[in-house]
């Protein structure tokens, strides 16, 4: 038998089709079963969506197809790729199959390219073990292969490396690698997880432009149901290893089968104003006031030279009222965790202020400084990094009790460890675990008991839900919420995502390369963004919608932050602004005042057409 | 540093040491060795500088108890030997002691403390690097008495707390950007009790390993020494002078050779066995 035949017009329908696949692993603790008997079909040119939480078996399901498996898992049950048996195969078969008929784009672009190898030599590769070519043919398919997925400059970059690109950079030339001997199946695991909101409508853009234009089959495994809305034909959801429900995206969002599917959709269905936190209190004291703030990074230039300065945060003034709630947003680079971990005094500013409760923290003496630490708390983007493993999670949990109420009792203080871990819905029995016996959600909850327990009046929040599941980030977003109400927190939350923040802040700031853009009450933020930047975050959300976001993502602009090192004159976004003139290359744009409390800074924000929003037809 | 965390990174390594049967091994033989070190001497009728006038250069037999033979002098092997195993240990351990305390300290404060102190401390260590640390060793030991165990412990821990120093200040600074330090900078915790309870704790497993990897190299470093004359002093016995002598009498006496060189040997694949499966278990990769 011919493996694989060459012969295209015997392909026998479907592409794809698994039967019975399961996956197991010989663990030291037993036989873990990852996946469980699934049937799935993905026909030519078709888009399928595997739509799940993570260890719901998605990845493992299609490591199992490519033979992929880590050492210690065995597949059984049969995947037939064009009605040829793919399990049970050797490495040489199979590799006859990966890269070539099947390519497959993975999450983290920097672990799965070679560091040592420029992206250029790599991409040719493929073609050159695949297809044959020379070296000199496959360079120049190289060369047109990053053209096809918009990097721009592809002549440049084909010698650079992978750690000289950016994190969007990466993830297309992963895309070019894995289209490079023309597959006709496009495995993509969670291509778009790792990267901002603007980056990810773009590789999603890129993804359908692809599926059009090359009868190219796409399979999508990602948890956020709202990122393949717009891509996808089909959808099947996991969950526990099984496939729940597969059906039309349209079918699925407008009446599921099982009620666990709309879970995995991100609730804010953003752009309806009414579902935004309430406004802000009128005239309240100012709790936490910033003047002015300038936060600059050495970076090191060999021993002699002097150290060049990064800007990271450029001249921010902020106040907050007690109790209330203000959003940073932008994407990656932009400064927002730089500038809340000045606002704490965990970096030191250039210049500026930050006072609390009219108390200065950047001169204050280091012990006063600490005494006022437990009002103002803060939780990290990676739940797991912000514990310390060799802690216990009630250790972890109780620590600023030891600190700041030496006088407690180990009694007392182990029944306030269980009482703010039962606060933030875990169970008291979980103080004996350590970190990594947890899931993410467990621990980013071990992460706010462990701020709450001192009731602070300001909870800084950094990007606490971008390395979460969508239904872990609903009953986090959940828990904040009710800690909020019931606490009268201050909450400075820093997300990429314009979405996730609507349930919880009365105000939003958009910054970008340091700079602030846009600053409004939460309502008319997400009605009528004014600045063309807060408007293209907007544009890059994913809205669940087939109907609308194909044409939303037709529209989406390529285009990243330009280096801190080197921003552009005048007003920093120009380089990427539609609108740009020579006024905003001239000078930086005023912070002025559009109507209380809805400052913007921007030379054409009078002139500009007004942003329309668009509202999802399928879901409420 | 509190009990639970080490009880549970010695239940975690202790689990995938056992597993292991090179490890279990390697364990018995070690076990076996300081055992026979401890209690062997005491079922021979020698002591480790007693003379037999009338079995020179014996041979190993059961004649006049000289399980191991005797040397040119008659003194009887296996009682030296184990006296040797016994000294080379103890030196061996205790030198690496002394520069695991010199080292870690050094190193996590260098790790922990700003880029000036960092370098400057740094430095001291590259340039002590930079000293012949043989010449040291000639020097120290003519200035105080020779083959004095305080100056041997001296010598090889101001040896090997550089390299220690290096390592824990690299772990050190790796450690020192994570978030779960910022955290508990967040919550008030001083510098200091940032160093003592988040940083050591994280520092143990590499550290431990790198110690059972060191007591090694202290035993052949001690050996060499002693090999040069510059270590432990006749009539004591180390491992290293044992091995000075039998290899003048190799042609004539080979057992006085072979038989502390297989301790040696016995003893440095055991600990080096011991270290590699210590640096896999503490992997934090596996967690």
């Amino acid at each position: 038998m011919r493996w694989i035949p060459v012969n295209t017009d015997a392909v026998p329908v479907p592409l794809l089709a698994l039967a019975g696949l399961g996956v197991t692993f010989e663990t030291p603790n037993g036989t873990v079963t990852a996946v469980e008997a699934v049937n799935l079909a993905v026909g030519a040119g078709e888009c399928l969506g595997i739509v799940g939480e993570s260890g719901a078996g998605k990845t493992q399901l299609f490591l199992a197809v490519t033979g992929l498996l880590e050492a210690n898992g065995r597949s059984r049950g049969s995947a037939r790729f064009r009605g040829q048996e793919l399990l049970g195969r050797s490495a040489a078969e199979l590799d006859r199959v990966r890269g070539a008929l099947i390519g497959m784009v993975f999450q983290d672009p920097m672990s799965a390219l070679t560091p040592h190898l420029c992206v250029g030599d790599q991409i040719a590769e493929v073609r050159v073990r695949h297809l044959g070519e020379s070296w000199g043919a496959a360079r120049a398919s190289a060369r047109r292969l990053l053209e096809r997925v918009h990097v721009a400059d592809a002549a440049r970059r084909m010698h650079q490396f992978p750690y000289e690109l950016s994190g969007g950079m990466r993830q297309r030339v992963m895309i070019a690698l894995a289209l490079a001997a023309g597959p006709q199946l496009l495995i993509a695991d969670e291509p778009t997880t790792a990267l901002d909101v603007t980056i990810q409508a773009q590789i999603l853009a890129l993804l359908l432009e692809l599926k059009r234009s090359a009868e190219l089959a796409l399979v999508l495994i990602t948890h956020d149901l709202g990122a393949v809305a717009g891509l996808a034909d089909r959808v099947a959801v996991m969950r526990h290893g099984r496939i729940i429900e597969t059906a039309t995206v349209a079918r699925i969002l407008k009446e599921p089968r099982d009620p666990y599917t709309l879970t995995l959709l991100p609730s804010a269905s953003a752009f309806s104003a009414a579902a935004a936190g309430t406004a802000p209190a009128a005239a309240a004291a100012a709790a936490l006031t910033v003047s002015h703030l300038t936060v600059d990074f050495p970076i090191a230039r060999g021993l002699f030279a002097r150290p060049l300065r990064l800007r990271a945060v450029n001249d921010v003034t902020l106040e907050l009222a007690a109790g209330e709630s203000l959003a940073l947003v932008g994407e990656s680079g932009c400064g927002k965790s730089t500038l809340v971990r000045a606002v704490l005094q965990l970096l030191a500013p250039v210049s500026g202020r930050v006072a609390w409760l009219g108390r200065e923290l950047g001169t204050m003496p280091k012990e006063e400084l600490r005494a006022l630490r437990p009002q103002l708390q803060i939780i990290f983007q990676d739940p797991l990094a912000s514990l310390d493993g060799r802690q216990r999670v009630d250790e972890i949990v109780g620590e600023g009790l030891r600190v700041h109420a030496r006088k407690l009792t180990a009694a007392a203080r182990g029944a306030a460890v269980r009482s703010a871990l039962e606060r933030v819905g875990l169970e008291a029995a979980l103080g004996e675990r350590y970190p990594h016996e947890l899931s993410g959600g467990q621990c980013q909850r071990v992460a706010i008991a462990r701020a709450m327990i001192l009731a602070p009046q300001l909870l800084v929040c950094d990007e606490p839900l971008s390395a979460l599941d969508i239904p872990t980030q609903q009953q986090i977003v959940a828990l904040l919420a009710q800690l909020k109400r019931e606490a009268g927190l201050c909450l400075l939350f820093v997300s990429h995502n314009l979405a996730v923040v609507q349930q919880l802040c009365e105000r939003v700031l958009v910054m970008y390369l340091g700079h602030t853009m846009e600053l409004a009450p939460a309502p008319l933020m997400y009605a009528t963004p004014r600045h063309p930047y807060t408007q293209e975050l907007m544009n890059a959300l994913p809205l669940a919608d087939p109907q609308l976001q194909p044409a939303r993502l037709a529209r989406v602009r390529d285009g990243e932050p330009p280096s801190a090192l080197a921003p552009p004159s005048g007003c920093v976004y120009r380089s990427r602004c539609a609108h740009a003139l020579a006024v905003c290359a001239a000078h930086t744009p005023p912070w002025e005042e559009v109507s209380a409390g809805h400052r913007i800074a921007c030379h054409r924000w009078r002139e500009l057409p007004a942003w329309k929003p668009e509202i999802p037809q399928l879901r409420e | 540093m509190a009990e639970g965390s080490a009880a549970a990174l010695w239940n975690l390594a202790g689990r995938r040491l056992g597993a292991r049967r090179a490890v279990r091994v390697a364990l018995t033989v070690l076990a076996l060795i300081v055992l026979v070190a401890l209690v062997g001497p005491r079922f021979s009728p020698w002591g480790f500088d007693s003379l037999d006038w009338q079995h020179l250069a014996q041979p190993p037999s059961t004649v006049a108890a000289h399980w191991f033979g005797s040397d040119r002098l008659g003194r009887d092997l296996f009682v030296r030997t184990l006296y040797g195993v016994r000294l080379s240990l103890l030196i061996s351990v205790l030198a690496t002691l002394v520069s695991l305390v010199i080292g870690v300290a050094w190193g996590a404060v260098a790790g922990f403390s700003g880029p000036r102190t960092d370098g400057f401390m740094m430095r001291i260590v590259d340039v002590l690097y930079a000293l012949p640390y043989l010449f040291i060793v000639i020097i120290l030991s003519s200035l105080f008495a020779r083959g004095s165990l305080t100056v041997l412990l001296v010598t090889l821990g101001a040896v090997g707390w550089l390299t220690t120093a290096r390592i824990v200040r690299g772990q050190t600074v790796s450690l020192k950007r994570r978030e779960f330090i910022e955290a508990a900078r967040a919550l008030g915790l001083t510098e200091g009790a940032i160093l003592v309870r988040h940083l050591l704790p994280n520092l143990l497993g590499p550290v431990l390993v790198y110690a059972t990897l060191t007591v090694p190299q202290m035993i052949l470093f001690e050996s060499f020494l002693s090999f040069l004359g510059l270590g432990v002093q006749e009539p004591q016995a180390s491992l290293g002078n044992l091995i000075y002598v039998g290899a003048q009498e190799m042609q004539s006496a080979p057992w006085m050779l072979i038989v502390p060189a297989a301790f040696i040997v016995a003893l440095l694949v055991c600990l080096n066995v011991l270290g590699d499966a210590l640096r896999d278990a503490l992997d934090p990769r596996e967690y």
